[in-house]
């Protein structure tokens, strides 16, 4: 293959594949927006006194105020006593994220359904829009890609979500980028082994950290509607499971499922932490909007 | 053929492969269904669960059993069984076939046909010629004239039973002199006829005779008559054997022109009675409509009794100018046309609005000159269809300017000021009598009275068209009838008032008499053959053998005086005759009319229509293998798993066809209407977008769980309702999302909206803008929505006031909002005088629930929730939202406990109890 030959079909495949890479993001984050937008937007403050821009209270001024802190103007209006002007707290969080890109995300079982991991990706980027909106700062530990706020930090979010992709059937969370006190948001569908989750969150308290658990799942695994003689497959490959009748399996499996469920409400609740299971089939806009009440809870 | 039992082989051997199933049995039962592949991230969750059973990788026993079945039924199918295969063999010699052909036969036609294409097929094998006879259809030549048997075969769907019995004496002519030898087949119609005997020697002379008798009773109705204000009906049967219902139904046709059953009854017939009446009372409305009444389950034209105008009553609708004093009876000026009347007639009232909606038959306008102008029109539209407008004269017609300079539309003179009085105090000459009537006037012939005098009368004025106008005049020439035609009816001004005022005519005889010939009133006998000499007659409609009406085309005219008391015929079919202004029925039987059955010498063989037909078996055997075949493939689908939920109901579909699928959508409509009914459901307008459709759907299902925990409504699942097809009278309440590209609803939807809000029903309208148009024209949903509301049928609206009752049905409540905060919401409007008691906290107001509540502020997004009961929508902010989405609630439970209860929240017995709470 001669040098010159081959240039303009590098340039050529390069550009293709920049334009494969890129074409999902516009829609990606457009669709996350759309979705963000149905949730109010806006800085969230604390409700309680603190540094901040935003006008919180006036109260009467008592010994020890300085005078630069007695808002004249309100004073003027009232007889006698002096009132100081007060600011609602207002700081910024850190809030990382975890997201499975392992492969069983790739499941989706109707054409009409969106995949787990684009369901997964949709939420988290739209939650990602909402809280740096907010002036918060998000990171993602997958790629142990620090906090950071503005929308820098959203399109590499963007990005991240868009082309990463995990070889293993099931992800295993990790969240050595999160600081300490910061907050934390795990999207999974926990198919896999449960011993490493439990691990990362109560690692996650030890460090003081907090957060929610949102568990994605497809109506199908809630269902399992299968029947006959059947061979189960996992996304990658590496697990396998031959069955006569399916059906006789579909209680046991939901018991399995019903176990695992509670098993990670209860680990979530010891930790503090929060639980909720979204299906693909549902709305996303439900999800999203308890993500954010989770997060929003215990400020 | 070689057969079992009463199944017959055409290709025996091929049984033999009913040898090989066994060895198929063996060789299916080694081939186990193969296992499917499936990509599932669960498996993790599956690993280490066993099969409860070990079942064996081995087809299943009832589903080899399946399969050799199909085999086995294939393999019979082809070997072609037949069910009564036929051997026997028939007679020789030519052989008639001998029908009747009149309406006694038509009631089983079918099998008779059937019958006589049996015989001719046997007559066929056997090789016999034959020949085809009707009674009623004598061939023209004097011969028998034989053919082969299929020849005759194929005349068969070519004869029809006609509406009339044979003629006894053109029979027995023409088989008189009939030669050769034949047997006879003799289809007989079971009745008794005096040429039957005759007949029977005749044919016995030529041959045997074998006859065939359905035995059935032949039934029959008389002509129906009118007794006592009851319609009157008598069956007729000729085998008395045992008691029977005989069910006769009216048929006419109904208000909007379409034929219909509309009424029935029963005639209870004892064993032993040949004849039995049955009595049928309906409203006049109803009977003037009846056409004929029919017996039910009987085609043949004896049980089709045709009615004419002797079951009509006239209606009559009389209008009179108001009456300023009261209590005179007999100054009152309809009381002489009322008593003329009441007889023969039936007497309505009402507007003229009314009265010309339900088309009476003739309107009597006593001394009535102003007519509003859609009035006039109406009536004039009613007269050129047929009507006959009949006015009197009066006070008020002589003082008046009405048809003075212009012949008026609806009068049918011009008329001179002032009339004219003669013979009284301050006038001069005799009140004057009547002229002898002219023959070319309708009243020619009735005899005048001395006494009847005329004092006063409006005047004609002579127009070249008064002369052929007048109708009646009196003794100095000037008119006293006058009568115009108008297209198909008729005005008629008596110059004199219909009371006593003016002229003694009304209290004469004379005076019935005339309205008599001006078919103002109908007499209810049958008329003579002294009444219809000289009268010509046209067959209008006329009946086929088997009793249904047709139009019978152009035919000659029949002399009146052969209807008297006819018997139907070739020449004088059986029918319904309009003359003039009249119709006659010719029914086919008359009111004597009687029948009995046939009895048979003991030496001819009698025989009934049932024929054992041959069957073939094969298409049955083959489409159950078919039909085997195909559970099997079900079967096999379902047992590998690959049979999912909508592929199997698919595949029933394909399997089934499309019309079984069509007829499960009824029961699945009445299913709904009776969860509807049985328990409170809300309801929500489909509007076809489906974002909107499923906020109202989780916007409804919340609000539901808000009432069913916290009051005593405990409301079903929500319902989406599709306007079109979908019945809205269970729904108690509506909620109607506006969207911007919503279909309009067709007109019959938006009747039966009007008749949903004006029978208790509410919508609530929403068009989820925040009221920010103020429901103007200036977003897409108010411009909507004012588009969608157009054709309802909305009281006047305002703003809730403070004291309306929606705001203390169940919470007390000032604001109502949804997702947004709107004090736009508007309901009917209370009436102008509701005032406030003095002490009391609301005013008295409207009676009733509002049929709308409007608003713009997106109620159901802020009372959705998902499955678990978490909101779907983010209200405002914070804390303030969520007190906000609970007032939204509030208001929901407001507006349904309103809907369910009404006003009783505003009635005053709650006045101290809702004081405390409000604190006052």
């Amino acid at each position: 293959m001669s040098q010159t030959g081959a240039q303009p079909t590098a340039y050529a495949g390069l550009r293709r594949d920049a334009e494969a890479l890129a074409a999902p993001l516009p829609p990606l984050l457009a669709s996350a927006e759309h979705l963000a937008a149905s949730v109010m937007p806006g800085a969230h403050g604390r409700r309680r006194v603190g540094q901040g821009d935003e006008f919180w209270q006036y109260r009467p001024s008592h010994a020890g105020d300085e005078a630069r802190m007695v808002d004249w103007r309100r004073s003027a209006r009232s007889d006698d006593a002096l009132f100081v002007r007060e600011k609602e707290w207002q700081a910024a969080q850190s809030v990382m994220l975890w997201l499975d890109m392992g492969q069983s995300m790739q499941f989706s079982s109707a054409k009409e359904l969106p995949t787990k991991a684009a369901e997964a990706r949709r939420i988290a980027l739209a939650l990602s829009v909402l809280l740096i909106r907010a002036g918060e700062r998000v990171g993602l530990t997958n790629l142990g890609m620090p906090p950071r706020a503005g929308q820098v930090q959203l399109m590499r979010l963007t990005t991240a979500f868009a082309t990463q992709q995990d070889e293993a059937d099931y992800a295993v969370p990790d969240l050595r980028a999160a600081p300490f006190r910061s907050r934390a948001v795990f999207v999974s569908d926990f198919m896999g082994d449960l011993e490493p989750v439990e691990r990362a969150l109560t690692g996650a308290a030890d460090r003081g950290i907090d957060g929610a658990v949102l568990q994605v799942l497809d109506p199908q695994e809630e269902a399992f509607p299968f029947d006959g003689r059947t061979i189960f497959q996992s996304m990658g490959g590496t697990l396998k499971h031959e069955t006569l009748k399916a059906g006789d399996l579909r209680d046991r499996y939901l018991e399995r499922l019903a176990a695992r469920k509670d098993a990670l409400r209860r680990l979530t609740r010891t930790i503090g932490w929060q639980f909720h299971t979204h299906h693909t089939g549902g709305s996303a806009s439900a999800a999203l909007l308890w993500l954010y009440t989770a997060l929003e809870r215990g400020h | 053929m070689w057969s079992i039992g009463p199944i017959g082989f055409t290709a025996p051997w091929l049984l033999l492969g009913l040898v090989l199933l066994p060895i198929l049995w063996i060789l299916l039962r080694a081939v186990p269904p193969a296992p499917i592949r499936r990509m599932f991230p669960g498996v993790a969750l599956l690993l280490g669960l066993t099969d409860d059973e070990t079942q064996t990788d081995r087809t299943p026993w009832w589903l080899l059993l399946l399969r050799t079945l199909a085999i086995a039924a294939a393999i019979i199918g082809f070997a072609g069984p037949v069910l009564n295969p036929k051997t026997e063999a028939a007679g020789t010699g030519p052989l008639l076939v001998l029908m009747g052909g009149g309406w006694a036969e038509a009631q089983d036609w079918t099998s008779r046909i059937d019958r006589v294409d049996a015989l001719l097929d046997e007559a066929g094998q056997a090789g016999r010629e034959t020949a085809l006879v009707t009674l009623t259809d004598l061939p023209a030549d004097s011969d028998l004239s034989y053919l082969s048997a299929d020849a005759v075969a194929s005349q068969l769907p070519g004869i029809r039973p006609r509406p009339w019995l044979p003629d006894g004496d053109a029979v027995l002519d023409w088989f008189a002199a009939a030669e050769g030898r034949f047997d006879t087949f003799w289809l007989s119609d079971g009745i008794e006829h005096d040429w039957r005997a005759p007949l029977l020697d005749v044919l016995q002379d030529h041959g045997s005779v074998t006859v065939f008798e359905s035995p059935r009773a032949v039934v029959g109705l008389r002509p129906a008559r009118f007794v006592d204000g009851n319609i009157e009906v008598d069956a007729v049967r000729n085998r008395v054997g045992s008691e029977s219902v005989i069910g006769v139904a009216a048929h006419g046709l109904d208000p909007s022109g379409t034929p219909r059953r509309l009424a029935r009854f029963d005639i209870d017939m004892a064993a032993g009675e040949d004849v039995a009446t049955g009595a049928l009372s309906l409203p006049a409305e109803l009977r003037n409509r009846v056409t004929r009444f029919e017996i039910e389950g009987v085609r043949s034209a004896g049980a089709v009794s045709l009615t004419d105008d002797s079951l009509r009553r006239r209606e009559v609708a009389i209008l009179s100018a108001r009456d300023e004093r009261e209590g005179l009876r007999l100054l009152s000026p309809t009381h002489y046309l009322e008593q003329a009347l009441i007889e023969t007639a039936d007497l309505i009232d009402g507007t003229i609005d009314d009265i010309v909606l339900a088309n009476p038959d003739v309107i009597v306008l006593a001394d009535i000159v102003t007519l509003a102008e859609g009035e006039a029109q109406a009536l004039e539209d009613w007269v050129r269809e047929g009507g006959l407008l009949l006015r009197f004269a009066g006070t008020r017609l002589a003082g008046s300017d009405y048809g003075r300079d212009q012949e008026d539309v609806l009068m049918p003179v011009r008329l001179r000021a002032g009339g004219r009085s003669v013979g009284g105090a301050m006038s001069w000459g005799e009140p004057k009598a009547l002229r002898p009537f002219s023959p070319e006037s309708p009243f020619f012939g009735l005899a005048v009275p001395e006494d009847v005098t005329v004092s006063s009368q409006v005047m004609a004025q002579p127009d070249p068209s008064l002369a052929e106008r007048t109708i009646a005049s009196l003794a100095d020439g000037t008119p006293l009838v006058t009568r115009k035609r108008m297209d198909q009816g008729q005005v008629v001004l008596f110059h004199v008032t219909a009371n006593a005022d003016w002229s003694t005519l009304p209290l004469s005889g004379l005076f019935v008499q005339m309205l008599e010939r001006l078919a103002v009133s109908t007499r209810a006998s049958a008329l003579s053959a002294e009444d219809l000499e000289g009268t010509v007659w046209t067959l209008d409609q006329t009946l086929s053998g088997f009793g249904e009406v047709m139009e019978a085309g152009a035919l000659p005219g029949v002399a009146g005086q052969r209807l008297a008391d006819a018997v139907p015929g070739p020449d004088l079919p059986p029918g319904l005759y309009a003359g003039e202004n009249r119709r006659i029925a010719l029914n086919v039987l008359n009111a004597e009319s009687s029948f009995t059955a046939a009895v048979w010498p003991a030496d001819v063989p009698v025989e009934g229509f049932a024929v054992q037909a041959e069957t073939p078996l094969a298409g049955i055997a083959l489409s159950l293998a078919l039909v085997a075949l195909m559970v099997d493939v079900l079967a096999a689908l379902a047992l590998s798993g690959r049979l999912l939920g909508t592929t199997a109901a698919l595949l029933m579909v394909g399997l089934l066809g499309a019309p079984g699928a069509r007829a499960q959508e009824t029961p699945q409509e009445i299913e709904k209407l009776l969860a509807a009914t049985s328990e409170v459901s809300l309801a929500y307008v489909i509007t076809g977008d489906a974002r909107v459709d499923q906020t109202s759907e989780a916007g409804l299902r919340g609000l539901s769980e808000v009432l069913f925990r916290r009051t005593s409504i405990e409301p079903a699942a929500p319902v989406g309702v599709n306007l079109e097809m979908d019945e809205l009278s269970v729904y108690p309440f509506l909620y109607w999302p506006i969207s911007e590209n919503q279909p309009r609803p067709s007109t019959e939807a938006y009747s039966r909206l009007n008749r949903y809000l004006r029978t208790g029903g509410m919508i609530l309208f929403d068009t989820r803008d925040a009221s920010t148009s103020g429901f103007s024209t200036s977003t897409p949903n108010g411009r909507r929505l004012q588009q969608l509301a157009l054709p309802l049928d909305i009281p006047p609206l305002e703003p809730i006031p403070g004291d309306h009752v929606l705001t203390r049905t169940f919470y007390l409540l000032q604001d109502f909002p949804g997702r947004f905060i709107s004090r736009d919401v508007w309901v009917e409007a209370a009436p102008e005088d509701a005032e406030r008691a003095e002490g009391m906290p609301f005013r008295n107001l409207n009676d009733n629930v509002t049929p709308v509540v409007i608003g713009g502020n997106d109620w159901a997004a802020a009372w959705a929730v998902d499955e678990r009961g978490s909101p779907l929508y983010p209200v405002g902010r914070g804390f303030a939202g969520e007190r906000q989405r609970e007032i939204a609630y509030r208001f929901g439970v407001n507006l349904v406990m309103h809907v369910l209860t009404g006003n009783y929240k505003s009635d005053q017995v709650h006045v101290p109890a809702l004081l405390d709470r409000l604190g006052q």
